[in-house]
């Protein structure tokens, strides 16, 4: 341990980690890993490149000189002068009508458009549970609240619907002790009663000048037409699937029977055959001398039709639960009301979510199929009155991509929601 | 230790129809019954009474009669004299066209999309995600409209392929992309020795088919593996070519060539055709390949650490363990998607493709005026589609069906 005897050089501390090699590392590594881990895959991601790259030189720059303040398509092809470029002023010219159709009052868009607004109060707290859930109370008067500003007319309308709907909940609350068969069909037929009544009155106190000014059925039109269809029909198919459902798994031979020949038929035809039937035949069936809107015959096919699909999922559902729950049910001596709304139904239908919502994604995707039946949906609108003009006669591809942009957000928006929803309530007891 | 609950013995009252349970399901059925039949019988009246008012009646005579229209796309032989009864059968046979091409196609790439979703190449992945999601949220009649569109506007007329100066030309001399449709060379069967080389194909097929099952006995008896991919190369081409040239060459092909204002010859697929097909197999195609990526990862990493573990090699554990299991998972939404392209290609009459809903629920109806019958004809010929493709599926399903202890 002397000086002399000394080591040349001891290293007393450790050395500072080195990065790891630059073919390790960042990006290259990850390039390595997800881009060129193969040779396959290496041809395939320069092959998918090259793709993105034609895509892009070709769409960016017909977007990029796209011109929005022309007021006829020959104007913007003078502009554009041989260059490409889109015409997007077709859209700014003619934004109302791809929303609201052609013979919407312009002076009256607000209310089709606070209708919309209002839509996301009503469907926030059936869709976020940690909201309070007092706000349902809104979402079950939006219903006459928005046929009330899109329709105008009356405000008795809407107010006597919604009075006999409270007439056959205070029957039901009544009767439902006694029997749920009793106090349901007792409410049925108060608020029958009560509409119809109230249909009287309405016809006898309705001002000649109404708050709001009445617009006709044949006056809706555009992507307001689409979302009309779409929500109306999802929301009243809702009920009447879970009830096809229940028919569908009765014991009851009959009822069983009725539910699976009704779903089996709507299921095997096209909706363009039931919009057929909603648009020439119905009206055979119907009492000599009744006329009611194309609107709502279109309406209740829609609903029958997208009844039948939302049944088939909620019977997916009801077959997944273990035998079990339908037995505890029975043991703590439920009854078969009972069972379902307490037991059966909370889960069956949280588990038929995501198909649910897949129904109402199509549905709504289905909905543009009224312009084969010359209704002025977004679609009808496009094919029909504005490439028709002798203004914009010849500007396919701006007027599609808004057309697509617009169902892309909506159904892109439903179906990341419906992802959510999934996580959110997975319990993971299979 | 069963216990008996012999309900109480009593004379019958009126109000244990509802509240008995042994009888009160009896009830029921009878108000439901009751109210269904009560219904169609109102339905039933009132159409009698409307079509008395209108001075008509329910009656399928028209369908004898001539249509007096014509059809641009015939499988067989149909002019305007013809029956409305054999131009809804050309409908029909369009409409089988379509869907099979469309479900072929479809096929093709939802698979091909669906297991590049799964690939781990990053590119390739967010790329057929995209495919996927633009796609599935895009109405499919939109889709049609905007392929007709290209197939319509964007291609160049038949007269831009004329003289020297000719702004257009042929893919391969052989291809023709016209706004009128395209035109490609058609195959001219040469009498029986033409079809003799067809069934000699059709033939060496299904050789190959019972090659693979006679090798695939082979190796679970004796454990010998016999090679089956040249051989079935072999069979493929081996047998075909020679007949084919021994016969001096029956089968020739029919080149489209532009005669005076149009192409002639060939094979002439409508704007309305590949429309309708392309994008029914292309949006289709976003559902099937989303099936199969889920039949894919429905199969438990395991079992491929399995198969791994047993020594077999990559290729016999997608084709031994994988697949036969998530090919359960995976037909019977297909075959659903399939019933759904079906009724999708409903949407021709919005290109003018004339399918049976164009020709009986469209012309037929418009100028007969039956609108009752036409509309019920066509949802009889739908129905009967859909109740077969179901009654493949409950088969197939059965055959599959797990077969536990």
């Amino acid at each position: 341990m002397s000086d002399n005897n000394s080591v040349a050089f001891v290293r007393t501390e450790t050395l500072p980690e080195l990065p790891p090699p630059a073919s390790q590392a960042g990006a290259i590594k990850w390039a390595r890993e997800n881009l060129f881990s193969s040779i396959p895959s290496g041809i395939l991601t320069l092959v998918s490149i090259y793709v993105i790259y034609m895509l892009v030189t070709f769409v960016a720059p017909w977007i990029a000189n796209g011109i929005w303040n022309t007021n006829s398509l020959a104007e913007c092809r003078e502009i554009l002068d041989g260059a490409t470029g889109a015409c997007f002023s077709v859209i700014s010219e003619r934004w109302n009508q791809l929303l609201f159709g052609f013979s919407y009052p312009s002076e009256l868009y607000w209310r089709p458009g606070l209708a919309f607004l209002l839509l996301f109060v009503a469907a926030a707290p059936v869709m976020f549970f940690d909201l309070p859930r007092k706000l349902l109370i809104f979402t079950g008067l939006y219903p006459f609240i928005a046929f009330w500003l899109i329709w105008g007319g009356t405000i008795y309308t809407p107010v006597f619907a919604l009075l006999g709907l409270a007439a056959g909940y205070v029957v039901y609350a009544r009767f439902v002790k006694d029997s749920f068969a009793m106090g349901f069909f007792g409410g049925v037929i108060a608020a029958f009663i009560a509409w119809y009544i109230g249909g009287y009155i309405v016809g006898a106190i309705a001002p000649a000048e109404p708050m709001l000014e009445a617009v006709q059925s044949r006056n809706m039109g555009g992507f307001m037409l689409n979302m009309i269809l779409g929500v109306v029909c999802v929301s009243l198919s809702l009920p009447l699937g879970i009830v096809l459902a229940l028919g569908r798994q009765s014991d009851l031979p009959i009822i069983k029977w009725i539910c699976v020949i009704f779903i089996e038929f709507i299921r095997g035809v096209p909706l363009i055959t039931l919009l057929f039937v909603a648009n020439v035949v119905l009206a055979f069936f119907l009492p000599p001398g009744t006329n009611f809107d194309l609107i709502l015959r279109v309406i209740i096919m829609i609903t029958m039709f997208s009844a039948a699909y939302i049944a088939e999922v909620i019977r997916g559902g009801l077959a997944a639960l273990p035998k079990g729950q339908y037995e505890a049910g029975d043991s703590l001596g439920l009854d078969y009301a009972q069972a379902m709304r307490l037991i059966i139904l909370p889960q069956a239908l949280k588990i038929s979510i995501p198909g649910i919502v897949n129904v109402a994604v199509g549905l709504f995707k289905d909905t543009t199929l009224v312009s084969v039946i010359s209704m002025f949906d977004l679609v009808g609108m496009i094919r029909g009155p504005i490439l028709s003009s002798t203004d914009w006669n010849g500007v396919y591809w701006e007027l599609f991509m808004a057309a697509s942009v617009l169902f892309f957000v909506v159904c892109y928006g439903i179906s990341q929601y419906s992802q959510w929803l999934e996580r959110r309530l997975a319990t993971d007891h299979r | 230790m069963t216990s008996v609950t012999d309900p109480p013995q009593g004379s019958f009252r009126l109000s244990m129809l509802i509240n008995d349970t042994r009888y009160r399901s009896y009830t029921f059925q009878f108000i439901a019954l009751a109210a269904v039949i009560a219904f169609m019988a109102y339905l039933g009246i009132n159409l009698v009474r409307n079509l008395a008012a209108q001075g008509l009646n329910i009656s399928f005579g028209f369908l004898g009669d001539p249509a007096g229209y014509d059809i641009n796309q015939r499988p067989i032989e149909y002019d305007s004299q013809s029956p409305h009864l054999r131009a809804a059968m050309v409908g029909v046979l369009n409409t089988l066209i379509v869907a099979f091409l469309a479900c072929l196609t479809a096929t093709i790439f939802g698979v091909i999309a669906g297991v590049l979703r799964l690939s781990s190449n990053w590119v390739v992945r967010k790329l057929m995600a995209a495919y996927v999601e633009i796609f599935r949220n895009i109405p499919v009649l939109i889709w049609i409209i905007i392929i007709f569109s290209i197939m319509t506007v964007s291609m160049p007329a038949p007269r831009a392929f004329r003289g020297d100066a000719a702004t257009s030309s042929m893919l391969f001399e052989s291809f023709a992309f016209t706004n009128r449709g395209v035109y490609s060379p058609a195959p001219v069967i040469d009498g029986l020795s033409g079809w003799i080389v067809v069934a000699v194909f059709i033939a060496s097929i299904i050789g190959i088919f019972a090659y693979r099952r006679f090798a695939t006995k082979k190796l679970y008896d004796t454990g010998q593996l016999l090679p089956t991919f040249w051989p079935s190369v072999g069979m493929f081409f081996v047998p075909v070519v020679l007949v084919y040239f021994i016969l001096g060459r029956p089968i020739s092909l029919d080149y489209p060539s532009l005669q005076g204002f149009n192409f002639q010859g060939g094979l002439h697929l409508r704007g309305s055709l590949i429309a309708l097909w392309l994008a029914l197999a292309i949006y289709t195609g976003a559902f099937i390949a989303e099936n199969v990526r889920a039949g894919i990862q429905a199969i438990s990493k395991g079992q491929t650490e399995a198969a791994a573990s047993l020594g077999l090699r990559p290729g016999r554990i997608m084709n031994l363990v994988i697949l036969p299991q998530a090919l359960r998972v995976i037909i019977p939404p297909l075959i659903s998607q399939y019933l759904n392209i079906t009724k999708n290609s409903s949407l021709a009459i919005a290109v003018g493709y004339m399918d049976v809903t164009s020709t009986l629920g469209g012309i037929t109806l418009n100028q007969t005026g039956r609108a009752i019958e036409a509309i019920l004809l066509l949802m009889l010929f739908y129905l009967t589609i859909s109740l077969l493709i179901s009654a493949v599926m409950n088969v197939y399903n059965n055959s599959v069906k797990l077969k536990e202890r």
